[in-house]
């Protein structure tokens, strides 16, 4: 008879599937109104609370370095760091959502559910410590998210989307999972402290080529999770076809927990072997820089001009993975927490582009913007510009913590070459607010702007303006995640 | 190993018979009997009638549902077997792990039923 | 053993055999049905290897489920194949250049087969002998406790699956007649039926 496992470290996690469960059985058994409209807003906020107890609870279970359930389970400072960003997404998208639910008619009580149970996978993600629960991790947050991607059934792009998210995904998964067995046949185990351990002793002969390559195809699987470059073609079609608000998750969500993974696995288990991989990924990293800034030039369509501006900011956050000294990873977090609030505020923006009861997408329907919303077009004139790296706004202060380290690591190409490519991006960022501000505007858009995307907005814009007169919590915050990770 | 083999060999034994009688079945028909095949015999027969259209015409998607449920829950059976004969071994622990699991699953089979997945006309 | 040799070649050789088949046949049915034979043949490569009760689960749930699900879904799809299959030629050359590729690192990494001296150590659940112990014996002690915690995220993947796969097919139907069990049990003789006098040579 075995032992009970310390379930408190799991705490956060497992309240979250109990909640996400209760939901479903809440929405389910809720009287049914005309279209549900009313249980999915009930579902949603409900959604939203739970997000936020679950904050709390990681907060309380604490950032200690804590094994559980036979060591496949970790919660350490990292962890908490993480979790609480993709926390705050999975919330905030939620609270975005909800007008484009209904005038879209497609809010249904599921979608808060499916969104909570992509959030315990990516949160099962970040805790992982072990190649299976790593793969399961993932597979929950994936079924969720292809499900969500084309939950807008009745559109022909959204299920295009999902199915091509699907396939492609699917795919992706084989080779982590081929990646993740060769590693297990030729070392005999799947824990990471185990595998991490297994090449300290060893490192006189060098790994044998199975591990090397196991580990090529865990790192194929992992970059095209985050989008990186030569796995990137799914992105800007998911990108477009998928319902707006889940686009707006898509690029903050999977992408943090992504790139969390992506660390902990490269750093931890795989630390010892960082001659091997960092080539791989500063070749991943430049690829995805370029082409970010180039390919997005040419878009009318401003979500999937978002897409590529998304595969750009994989690429400079993974400058930091190649460093992978302490000021590399550190940089790569605070890059990621300003990445969220830019990238959900911009998204939110695009939300409001309503013309006539319709959703509208170009980048030339933002016209006028600056006469019609002066307020939305001033938040997302903030977001582009700092986006686009304009002192002294956050994402300036992202960037320069990551070219920093790789100055200091003297990595130069690799600096060199994000400096340039984040000039090239500038003139994409720049052109949609030159669209908003200069341009005569064809057909204005529609009013009324809801209070929840309103309040979203003027909180994401006041973090990225205000975040250079006090960085000094997320700094200390990121500083002791990434110790967390490095000294682990 | 070769014990454990040993109790396979009966199905072995049994599938090559089962492979050997159908070929000389299959084979003897088509030697032995005269075939001289004509367009009335080799037709489809549909009650005397012509064939109206082609046999196969596109399934409802409602068959996709019932078996994608079902793979699920053949899954969740699978897991039981392992489950009932080390029952003694994992004590109650292993008892109540199963129990939460098959809660789980449970709240799936509630959802689908209030959502009317399982209803035909 | 020679028998268990021979049964190896022989499942073996039908495995890759009806594999081929599966992507090569025109009728898709036909390419279901070879799958469900590569199936049964994986199973009897299970068995050889001692590992019988993944024998048992790739029949129950690939034959059994997977490949009724694949046999509707090719049911459904409606595809013309024949039309897929055009563009098969044309990129015949680079599929096989991938599949060349993907041979030579195979080459490649079985050459350089090299276990670490730790290995033994390091295995997290050493197999037990098949003669003390059963597959599903060594399964189950090993699932339900030391993987808990995997085991119920995979109980949550097949919800999430079960959410999906409602979420997106089924629709609300008119005309559908759903059991009420109370009602249906509530019902009384006299709400139902009513008793006339009927006079004869007349109709109600």
């Amino acid at each position: 008879m075995a032992a009970v496992p310390n379930l408190i470290p799991a705490l956060p996690e497992i309240f979250l599937a109990l909640t996400a469960m209760t939901l479903l059985m809440l929405g389910v058994f809720q009287k049914v109104d005309g279209d549900g409209q009313a249980t999915a807003r009930f579902v949603s906020y409900l959604a939203v609370i739970a997000f936020g107890l679950t904050i709390l609870l990681v907060v309380t279970v604490g950032g200690g370095r804590k094994l559980t359930f036979d060591g496949m389970f970790i919660t350490d400072f990292f962890g908490v760091f993480f979790k609480i960003l993709v926390l705050i997404a999975s919330a905030l998208t939620l609270v975005i959502s909800q007008g484009y639910l209904k005038v879209q008619g497609m809010a249904r009580f599921e979608y808060p559910v499916l969104v909570m149970f992509a959030t315990l996978g990516m949160m099962l993600m970040i805790s992982a410590n072990n190649l299976i629960s790593l793969y399961l991790g993932l597979e929950m947050q994936s079924l969720a998210l292809y499900v969500l991607a084309s939950f807008q059934r009745d559109d022909m792009r959204s299920t295009e989307a999902g199915l091509k998210y699907f396939v492609l995904g699917a795919l992706a998964s084989g080779m982590l999972l081929y990646g993740s067995s060769l590693i297990y046949g030729f070392t005999g185990t799947t824990d990471f402290g185990a595998i991490a351990a297994l090449f300290n002793s060893t490192a006189e002969g060098g790994p044998s080529v199975g591990v090397i390559i196991g580990l090529v195809f865990i790192l194929a699987g992992l970059a095209f999770k985050v989008s990186a470059v030569p796995f990137h073609m799914w992105t800007p079609d998911v990108y477009e076809g998928a319902p707006t608000p889940v686009t707006a998750f898509f690029a903050v969500g999977p992408k943090l927990a992504a790139i969390a993974l992506l660390l902990r696995v490269m750093i931890g288990p795989f630390g010892e072997l960082a001659g091997q991989w960092q080539q791989i990924v500063a070749f991943i990293s430049i690829a995805s820089m370029v082409l970010g800034a180039f390919a997005a030039i040419n878009q009318t369509n401003i979500k999937r001009m978002m897409a590529y501006s998304s595969i750009g900011n994989v690429g400079y956050v993974l400058i930091g993975l190649v460093v992978a000294d302490e000021a590399g990873i550190r940089g790569v977090l605070i890059y990621m927490a300003i990445y969220l609030f830019m990238t959900l505020g911009a998204f939110t923006c695009i939300l409001c582009m309503r013309r006539g009861g319709g959703m509208v997408e170009d980048i030339k329907d933002l016209a006028g913007l600056s006469r019609s919303h002066p307020m939305v077009a001033l938040a997302m004139a903030i977001f582009m510009f700092s986006m686009a790296g304009i002192p002294p706004l956050a994402g300036f202060l992202g960037k320069l913590y990551i070219f920093m380290a790789a100055i200091n690591a003297q990595l130069y190409t690799l600096a060199v070459i994000g400096v340039l490519s984040s000039v090239v991006g500038a003139f994409y960022y720049l052109r949609v607010i030159k669209v908003m501000y200069f341009d005569e505007p064809t057909d204005l858009l529609d009013r009324p702007v809801s209070r929840e995307i309103g309040l979203v907005l003027a909180g994401s814009s006041l973090f990225v303006v205000l975040f250079v007169i006090y960085p000094l919590p997320l700094l200390a915050a990121a500083k002791a995640a990434a110790q967390a990770l490095m000294g682990g | 190993m070769d014990a454990l083999l040993l109790e396979y060999l009966p199905i072995l034994v049994f599938l090559g018979i089962a492979g050997a009688l159908t070929g000389v079945i299959v084979l003897s028909s088509f030697i032995v009997a005269r075939q001289h095949p004509n367009v009335a015999k080799t037709s489809a027969y549909e009650c005397g009638f012509d064939a109206f259209e082609d046999a196969r015409h596109k399934f409802d998607v409602r068959f996709y549902l019932v078996a994608i449920l079902f793979i699920i829950f053949d899954l969740e059976v699978a897991f039981l077997f392992p489950w009932a004969i080390t029952l003694g071994k994992i004590g109650v622990f292993g008892f109540w792990s199963m129990m939460i699991f098959l809660a789980i699953l449970t709240i799936g089979f509630i959802y689908e039923w209030k959502k009317g997945a399982l209803e035909w006309e | 053993m020679i028998i268990q040799a021979l049964a190896f070649y022989l499942f073996a050789a039908v495995t890759v055999a009806s594999a081929v088949a599966v992507i090569s046949v025109r009728n898709p049915v036909h390419s279901v049905l070879f799958l469900i034979l590569a199936f049964f043949n994986s199973a009897g490569l299970f068995i050889l290897l001692g590992a019988e009760f993944l024998a048992m689960i790739l029949v129950v749930v690939y034959v059994g489920a997977v490949a009724v699900l694949f046999m509707f879904v090719v049911m459904m799809l409606d595809i013309n194949f024949v039309e897929l299959r055009q563009g098969f030629l044309q990129y015949l050359p680079i599929g096989a250049l991938i599949g060349l590729i993907l041979l030579v690192e195979i080459l490649v990494m079985v050459g350089g087969w090299a276990l670490s001296p730790e290995i033994a150590s390091a295995v997290a659940a050493p197999t037990p002998a098949p003669e003390t112990v059963t597959n599903t014996h060594a399964l189950g002690e090993l699932i339900y406790t030391r993987y808990v915690y995997l085991f119920q995220a995979a109980g949550i993947i097949l919800l999430v699956a079960m959410i999906g796969a409602i979420v997106l097919t089924h629709r609300r139907r008119d005309g559908v007649r759903r059991q009420k069990v109370s009602e249906q049990i509530a019902r009384r003789a006299e709400e139902s039926a009513t008793v006339r006098q009927v006079e004869s040579g007349k109709g109600i």
